[in-house]
């Protein structure tokens, strides 16, 4: 395909974030902004923009949830004629809810992601991802994106809903449709529709053949001031369970992996030292930030100088203000016992992840289970990596040899 | 020295935990949970400033 985009005129006023170089290395380009006397950058591409670069702007914006809203959470408007967030009638709560409703939509699910709750996942994560290196330790080579990092957070989130293992790749393919080639405007509608229509029919399945101890059930049997929760709550958490847990946690684990062949220096550190996880996985998640929100302006507003105005897209970019030197020093290198480090990778405020404790896990045990087995790995050849970004950033093919 | 947790502001980053398991933990909910009551033991001060230097939502206090 010849792409027939604009060439960037300016960060500061045209920057581009499906632009390919953009999408392959973007801190250069959050770096100029930040530098510059204009932190807060804005663009006309997909019906306009603004990109706070800074960690102060972005956490600020954050916190205020009144004026910043989720009502649009997606970094490109909607396809012509669909509403911002929902999608017939079902969103993706707590994620795209505002405050008063996303208190109760937050509240219901937090119980399930603590840590002590996820931690029960564990010894599955560990079998599948031996059983992931299997398929391909006798090879001497694999893709660490592609036949490694897709597959896990796929199958541990499958699991959790309890829906077959089979789905495995008709699921990955609705999430890159609307997540990773949301310019296609088409193929995201038919994901999106997709997505319901599946839980849909594993809702009337339940109806029909109650079942336990799988999350789609507890959710239909969640009440609310004494009354089932609405079927459309039942279905937008399936469908963000999709969207949030799945393109986000396989991108981390496979810029870890990409990092970690590059870097023989910090696999010996993490072989030699067991205390160092903790803090190694807030670093590598502070470094390698996935994923980038956005917000809907809700009214007229002066920021940092900048005219927002009512309907406006603010992108919050959470992997530049992870890069900020006026919060982090030395913000480009990776630090594995890096004293202070108060990351947003999983954002800030009301709508913070709510899943992060299951995804490092997933990153830390997909990590731990690699080094076990192949302690010595590299790049196949660097230029060949290709990465996905705009609102999920990682690589998807990263050729590495052993 | 001895900690609290502003509970408004603590959206269950968990980076407290992570830098200082020994003092923070965590709620059924997944926010945070201070596990010491009353002055924190000389030795696990280090780790209690470090859970407040890591904190994304500064919702730590630490009072003297
Ligand atoms: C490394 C992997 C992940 C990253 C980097 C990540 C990042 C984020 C970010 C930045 C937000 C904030 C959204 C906003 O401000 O609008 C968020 C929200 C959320 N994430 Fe994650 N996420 C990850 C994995 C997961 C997983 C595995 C799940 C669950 C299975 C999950 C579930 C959620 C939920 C439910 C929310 C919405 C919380 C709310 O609005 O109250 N995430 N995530
Ligand atoms: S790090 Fe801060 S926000 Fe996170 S759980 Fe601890 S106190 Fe709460």
């Amino acid at each position: 395909m010849t792409d027939t985009r604009k060439p960037v005129e300016s960060m500061l006023t045209d920057y581009d974030i499906f632009e390919p170089s953009f999408v392959a290395n973007p801190y250069p380009g959050y770096s100029e902004i930040r530098e510059s006397e204009c932190p807060i950058a804005r663009t006309e591409r997909y019906e306009g923009s603004w990109l706070p670069t800074r960690y102060e702007d972005v956490v600020a914006l954050a916190q205020e949830y009144e004026i910043f809203t989720s009502r649009g959470i997606l970094v490109m408007p909607p396809p012509p004629g669909q509403a911002e967030g929902a999608y017939g009638g079902v969103a993706a709560p707590p994620i795209t809810s505002d405050p008063p409703d996303h208190h109760w939509h937050r509240r219901l699910i937090l119980p399930v992601f603590a840590p002590q709750a996820v931690a029960k996942y564990e010894q599955s994560t560990r079998d599948l991802c031996n059983a992931l290196i299997d398929e391909f330790i006798d090879k001497g080579t694999a893709d660490a994106a592609a036949d490694y990092a897709q597959h896990i957070p796929v199958r541990v989130i499958s699991n959790m809903l309890g829906v077959p293992l089979d789905m495995e790749e008709t699921f990955t393919g609705w999430v890159r449709g609307v997540l990773e080639n949301m310019t296609d405007m088409e193929l995201r509608k038919r994901s999106r529709l997709a997505i319901i229509e599946y839980f849909l029919a594993q809702v009337e399945d339940r109806k029909k053949n109650p079942r336990e101890n799988d999350l789609i059930s507890e959710l239909m049997n969640t009440e609310v001031e004494g009354k089932k929760v609405p079927i459309e709550y039942v279905l937008g958490v399936c469908n963000l369970m999709l969207v949030a847990g799945i393109d986000t946690t396989w991108s981390a684990i496979g810029s870890v992996m990409w990092h970690m062949a590059q870097h023989p220096e910090h696999r010996k550190q993490l072989r030699e030292n067991d205390d160092l996880w903790p803090t190694a996985i807030e670093e590598l998640l502070r470094v390698y930030a996935p994923v980038t929100m956005a917000r809907i302006v809700d009214r007229d507003i002066e920021f940092q100088g900048c005219p927002m105005k009512a309907g406006d897209r603010v992108l919050m970019a959470f992997p530049a203000a992870n890069r900020d030197p006026r919060q982090f020093e030395n913000p480009d290198e990776v630090i594995l016992d890096r004293e202070h480090n108060r990351h947003v990778a999983f954002g800030s405020g009301i709508h913070r992840c709510a899943g992060s404790n299951l995804a490092r896990l997933e990153v830390r045990v997909a990590l731990q289970t690699w080094l076990a087995r192949i302690p010595e790995f590299e790049l196949v050849d660097p230029a060949t990596v290709t990465w996905a970004g705009g609102q999920v950033h990682g690589p998807r093919s990263c050729m590495v040899k052993f | 020295m001895k900690v609290s947790v502003d509970m408004g502001s603590c959206h269950g980053h968990q980076m407290c935990a992570i830098a200082a398991p020994e003092v923070f933990g965590s709620d059924e909910l997944g926010n945070a949970k201070v596990l010491i009551e009353g002055v924190i033991p000389a030795e696990l001060e280090g780790k209690a400033r470090r859970a407040e230097a890591n904190c994304p939502e500064r919702a730590i206090i630490i009072s003297e």
